[in-house]
Order: structure tokens, then C-alpha cells, then sequence
């Protein structure tokens, strides 16, 4: 079937090309704000649900179950309090406990978490799709003064192994409370993960444990940094406190059941959590907010869209001549209708792709210092389905607008027959 | 056996037409034919109703009673998509000033009716080179100003390709409103004369609508509307 009035629609609105553009810029710049909080809403949304993997259970101070996954695997925010030793090793011998891997926070390097764990945090730690953690250089600590390095931090901070690095009390990137006296040497770098582990700084439990001597009371003491390594060595440097460890199960029929027992554990005010149910949570106390930015950059789409209208509203009187002309060389009414419908769709889809190709081009632009900034690597940032359905909505929904002028200068056609009659 | 003779070009009996329902005609035509072939000038002064009844003859106003033929077809008859079709695929329309789409290119202003009608499509068989052929004899020759848009043409030369525009898909009635106000004498004659030519050679007819009656010569015949129209002698005219 031919359909003679597209190609005049494009030159049509071509010809006044400046309106043009900026009712495309304006449809641009609205479906460039959609789709970019969209992609990075989804992208965050996704980096957050692959962080963590493979560990049916967190166990920490009693909190609720947001604060307590923050914490614990996206290293945001701070822990409520510590856990004993005691509870840890108790709760590790239950049957059905396939491992586990205590955390300890609080300390820091330049501003990235100083996190104190054990050599089976490198073994069982999974995330993504089970993805175990690889190492670029180096290997997991074996000594207690022995560091490794997630990704982004080795990168930032441009440590290689053997360089050594000591770590400062609390969580700020500037501290005046450093144990200098206990340098760590990094002996392993990971890869890449996409995910908060990138930007930690991994030390053995031990080596936590050793830097706090004579800081007990968390102020320093004469007897802090008075030791020799031999001699720290020689002591024992179980810790009496974690922040919270990470269970793995035999089966994963048996968290409930573990959870229960560890929430109601007389012991201490402990809370064991499944991640993926406190992640359902998080999304859904954050949906509120989503749901909103989402709402408000929809409206910003309308927006868009109706200076579309607009910018052909104004057109109609000046263009009565062109469909007058159009009329006597056989356009019909519907030609006349079609040609505003399609010019409306043109402007939008065009101004949609071009908004589609500005967040493209800004998201991975901003991808890499999200990463460096959060720890967020965005993904899915590329073209994508949704970004279709976007597309082409936006144009249906400019098209629909469309029926109004098209209406009006198919109104005008049928009076004006042949020649103007302003 | 005897070949039946072609239908005239344009028929109109107890014609009668008013803007508003029931107001006073601006259009009362007991009779005007133009003949098959026939090239016809119809005079009259501003107001006298010359482009309402071009939109008669064209079929984009329908009149309040009587009837209009065009090439042996009633389209007063006709409903609205009928008459469009009509018009699409058997008149060609030459108009004032402007009446080129200034954004397209002097060979796409002049294939456009071919877009809205197969059979004038079909009549021109290979519609670009009909149009280079067209505009070539009307003295379009040079391929870059085929390739002007329309808005960068001189008055005479849009006017000519405006008569290019009419005469492709050999039309059998071309419709001529007022297509030589802006020009000068020279021009003027030479333009009409070239229309004609091109008209004899396609077998069309020829309505040429003018307020100017010196013009009148270059035609088989000449009318004045205000003697063709009742209306207008009885002072009901708009």
C-alpha cells in the first residue's frame, strides 16, 4: 500500500527546522531524564541484588534486617553494636552450619572499609550468579599482618603487592587515630566485581584484633604500639567481638529454622537474616521514593510532549496554504489528517531516539565514577527492550496528541477547498 | 464503425451554491460547458465567485443543488472520497503565487500528484523522467536547478513548474486560477502561450480563470462569469 504523506511529513517539519529541533530537544531531554533514572534505578537495582550470593544467612547484633544487610555486605552505615565470640562459635557448631565467615568493621584506609575476616571469606564468599571471588595478583592473607585489596581500592589508591598500608580508626576518609606502628603488607589483589567488595580493604580477623592492642577502651593507651610484631604474635588474638558473619548451609531448607532459632537465641539480641528477603524489603522502603522519581519524570515526558503539540498548533495557520495545495492535487482529507499525525510522531520518535542516545552516551560516561564513588557498577546500560517500548510509546503518545491539530486542519481543508480563506 | 466522441471536459447545469445553508447564492449558473480539448478563459472581477467555482469543478465544495460533470463524471453525484479521486486522477490545478511546497524540490513538486493518484502515476509510466521531459520542454533543462527547492525559484519559474505539476499524468482538465497575476506582459504571454502548447500536445482542456480580459485572445474562448452567473447579475453575489 503506498502512503504518500510520510516523506512530506519529514520534509514538511524539516522545513521549519528550527522549531523542529527544539520541540525534538525538548522530547529529547524529557525521554533522557526517563529512561536515565530508569536505567539507573534498574541498574542500581541489579548491582545491589548481585552483591551478594550463596549465603543463606546474616547473623549481627540485634537491628532490623535493612540496617544489618547495609552494614554487613554493602559496608553503608554502621553496625548497632558487636556480637561475642562466644555466640559466633556456638552458632557455627549447629548441625546443618555448612560454614561460615565472621566480619569485623569499623576501621578504615583513606576512606575505604578496613574489613577483618578469614581466609574462608575468599573461599565461600559468592556473588552475582555465584561467582566466587578471583584474585588479579597475589593471593588471600596467611600472616596476621597481611592485607588484600579489592579492586577499585588497589586501583584508586594505586597499591601493588608488597606496598604496605596501615589502617585508621573509624570510617571517615580522614583520621587522626592511625596505627601507623602496624603496617599491613598487601599480598593479594581481587578482580573486579562490580559489588562493595571492590572498595574494601580485607584483613585477617588476628591482624584487627592486633592493631586494637592497647585501644581497648577505644582511646590509645601507653601500651599501644609499644609491641613488637614477635610479640603480638605471641599473644592471643582471637577477637572477643565480631560485627556479624555470613552462614552457609548444607541446605537451604534449614535457614528458617536456624533463623528462628538464632532470633530467639537467650544468649544475646541477635537477628539472622536471609539476604534476599531483606533486600525485598529494601526495595519495597525505597519503592515509595522509585515510584515517585519515576512519576515525576514521567511528567517531565508529557512535557516533552506537549510542546509537540504546541510547536504544531502554531504551525496550522501558516500551513493552511501547504494543504490547500495538497488538496488540489488529489490529497484527501485523511491525507491532510495523516500528514499532522505523522509529523507529530516523527518529532517525537526522532527526539526519543535522540534522548535514548544522550543517556547512552551520559550513563557510560557517568558508569565508571559511579563505580569509583559507591561501588555501584550500573549495568544494563545499553539499549535495551524497555528502551524500545519507551521509544515507541513516546511516539504513540505523540501521535495520539496529533489527532487534535490533525482534526483541526482536516476541519480547515474541507472550508479552505482550493484556495485560503482566512 | 465510428469512435465515440470524448465527453466534455466540464458540464455544469442549474448550478447554484451559497456558502451558508439557506443565505443568498454566490453561485446561480443555469449552463457552462467546456468541451473536450477545449481551452476556455473565464473572466470576471475579484469576489465574482472564480475560485468557488474551481472548487466546484475540482469537487472539494459540493453545490446545494444542480450538477457538476467533469470528463463525463457527475461528481456533485459523488460522495466526498469519490470526488477526491476524481480530482486526483483527472484535474490538474495551476494556482496564484506560492503554490509550489517551497521545502520540496522542483522535480518532487512536480511528481506529487503522482503520489496521490495510481492512475496518473500509471499515465505517466515512468514519473520521474516524465517530469524531466515535462519540465525539460518548459526549460528545465539544467539537472542543479532540478534539484532547487522550490522557494529559491524565480516567480516564472515556479509558475512553470506549477504547469509542469498539472500537465504530468496527462490530466484531461486543467484548471488555471489566476496563474499569471504576478507576472509581466512578456512573461505572461509567453507563459500562456507554453501552457497551451503543452495542453494541445496532452489532449487536456483548459480552464483559465483571470480578472484580466486582454488575456482572452490566447484562448478558443472566452466567458465572464458575471454574465454566466445569475447571481451575480441580480446582486446576490458575496
Amino acid at each position: 500500500m503506498r502512503f504518500p504523506v510520510l516523506g512530506l511529513a519529514i520534509r514538511s517539519a524539516l522545513n521549519r527546522r528550527v522549531t523542529a529541533a527544539l520541540t525534538m530537544l525538548a522530547v529529547a531531554l524529557s525521554v533522557a531524564l526517563f529512561l536515565g533514572v530508569e536505567k539507573i534505578r534498574a541498574g542500581a537495582k541489579a548491582s545491589f541484588e548481585s552483591t551478594i550470593s550463596g549465603t543463606d544467612l546474616i547473623v549481627g547484633a540485634r537491628s532490623g534486617p535493612v540496617n544489618l544487610l547495609l552494614y554487613s555486605v554493602f559496608r553503608l552505615g554502621d553496625p548497632t553494636a558487636n556480637i561475642s565470640w562466644e555466640s559466633y562459635q556456638l552458632i557455627a557448631r549447629q548441625p546443618g552450619v555448612a560454614w561460615t565467615v565472621p566480619l569485623s568493621l569499623g576501621d578504615s584506609h583513606q576512606g575505604y572499609r578496613v574489613m577483618g575476616t578469614d581466609a574462608g571469606y575468599f573461599e565461600h564468599y559468592r556473588y552475582g550468579r555465584r561467582q566466587p571471588l578471583e584474585f588479579a595478583q597475589g593471593h588471600a592473607f596467611e600472616d596476621v599482618f597481611e592485607a588484600v585489596l579489592g579492586a577499585e581500592a588497589a586501583r584508586a589508591l594505586g597499591y601493588s603487592l608488597g606496598d604496605e598500608i596501615t589502617v585508621a580508626h573509624g570510617l571517615g576518609r580522614v583520621s587522626f587515630a592511625e596505627h601507623r606502628e602496624n603496617p599491613f603488607t598487601v599480598v593479594g589483589i581481587l578482580r573486579p566485581t562490580g559489588t562493595p567488595v571492590d572498595r574494601t580493604v580485607h584483613v585477617p580477623l588476628e591482624g584487627i584484633e592486633a592493631i586494637h592492642i592497647g585501644w581497648e577502651t577505644g582511646a590509645r593507651s601507653p601500651l599501644a604500639g609499644t609491641l613488637s610484631e614477635e610479640e603480638i604474635r605471641a599473644r592471643d588474638l582471637t577477637p572477643d567481638q565480631i560485627t556479624a558473619f555470613l552462614i552457609g548451609l548444607d541446605s537451604p531448607v534449614a535457614a528458617l529454622r536456624l533463623q528462628r532459632s538464632i532470633n530467639t537465641y537467650p544468649g544475646e539480641a541477635l537477628s539472622a537474616i536471609m539476604p534476599g528477603v531483606a533486600l525485598a524489603q529494601l526495595w519495597s522502603v525505597i519503592g515509595v521514593a522509585e515510584r515517585t522519581l519515576i512519576a515525576v519524570s514521567a511528567f517531565v515526558v508529557l512535557v516533552g510532549l506537549t510542546t509537540v503539540l504546541i510547536s504544531i498548533l502554531t504551525s496550522l495557520n501558516e500551513r493552511r496554504r501547504e494543504m490547500a495545495i495538497l488538496r488540489s492535487l488529489g490529497a484527501r482529507p485523511w491525507h491532510i489528517f495523516a500528514l499532522l499525525v505523522a509529523e507529530a510522531a516523527f518529532l517525537a520518535f526522532i527526539g526519543a531516539l535522540a534522548g535514548a542516545a544522550l543517556v547512552y552516551g551520559g550513563l557510560a560516561a557517568a558508569a565508571p565514577l559511579m563505580q569509583a564513588r559507591f561501588g555501584v557498577m550500573l549495568t544494563g546500560l545499553g539499549p535495551g527492550a524497555f528502551d524500545l517500548y519507551v521509544i515507541g510509546g513516546v511516539t504513540l503518545a505523540a501521535a495520539l496528541m496529533g489527532l487534535g491539530p490533525a482534526w483541526q486542519a482536516f476541519r480547515n481543508s474541507l472550508a479552505d477547498g482550493l484556495s485560503i480563506r482566512l | 464503425m465510428s469512435a465515440e466522441p470524448p465527453a466534455p471536459a466540464v458540464v455544469i447545469r442549474d448550478l447554484r451554491f451559497a456558502w451558508e445553508r439557506g443565505g443568498p447564492p454566490l453561485l446561480d449558473i443555469p449552463e457552462f460547458v467546456v468541451g473536450a480539448g477545449e481551452r476556455v478563459f473565464l473572466r470576471g472581477p475579484s469576489g465574482a465567485g472564480k475560485s468557488t467555482l474551481l472548487g466546484l469543478i475540482a469537487g472539494v465544495l459540493s453545490p446545494g443543488s444542480g450538477s457538476v460533470s467533469v470528463l463525463g463524471r457527475a461528481v456533485s453525484d459523488l460522495g466526498p472520497a469519490r470526488r477526491d479521486q476524481v480530482r486526483a486522477d483527472n484535474i490538474g490545478v495551476i494556482f496564484q503565487l506560492f503554490n509550489l511546497l517551497p521545502y520540496l524540490s522542483v522535480l518532487a513538486n512536480v511528481t506529487l500528484p503522482c503520489r496521490f493518484s495510481a492512475a496518473r502515476a500509471a499515465r505517466a509510466g515512468d514519473v520521474e523522467a516524465e517530469a524531466r521531459r515535462l519540465l525539460k520542454r518548459l526549460g528545465f533543462s539544467d539537472p542543479a536547478l532540478l534539484a532547487a527547492k522550490a522557494a529559491e525559484l524565480s516567480v516564472g519559474q515556479q509558475q512553470r513548474v506549477a504547469a509542469a505539476r498539472a500537465l504530468i499524468g496527462s490530466p484531461g482538465l486543467i484548471i488555471a486560477d489566476e496563474p499569471t497575476s504576478a507576472l509581466d506582459a512578456d512573461s505572461r504571454n509567453a507563459f500562456i502561450s507554453l501552457l497551451i502548447e503543452e495542453c494541445e500536445a496532452s489532449g487536456a482542456a483548459l480552464l483559465f480563470v483571470s480578472h484580466d480580459a486582454g488575456l482572452s485572445a490566447h484562448f478558443d474562448r472566452a466567458e465572464d462569469l458575471t454574465r454566466l452567473n445569475r447571481a451575480e447579475r441580480t446582486g446576490r453575489a458575496a
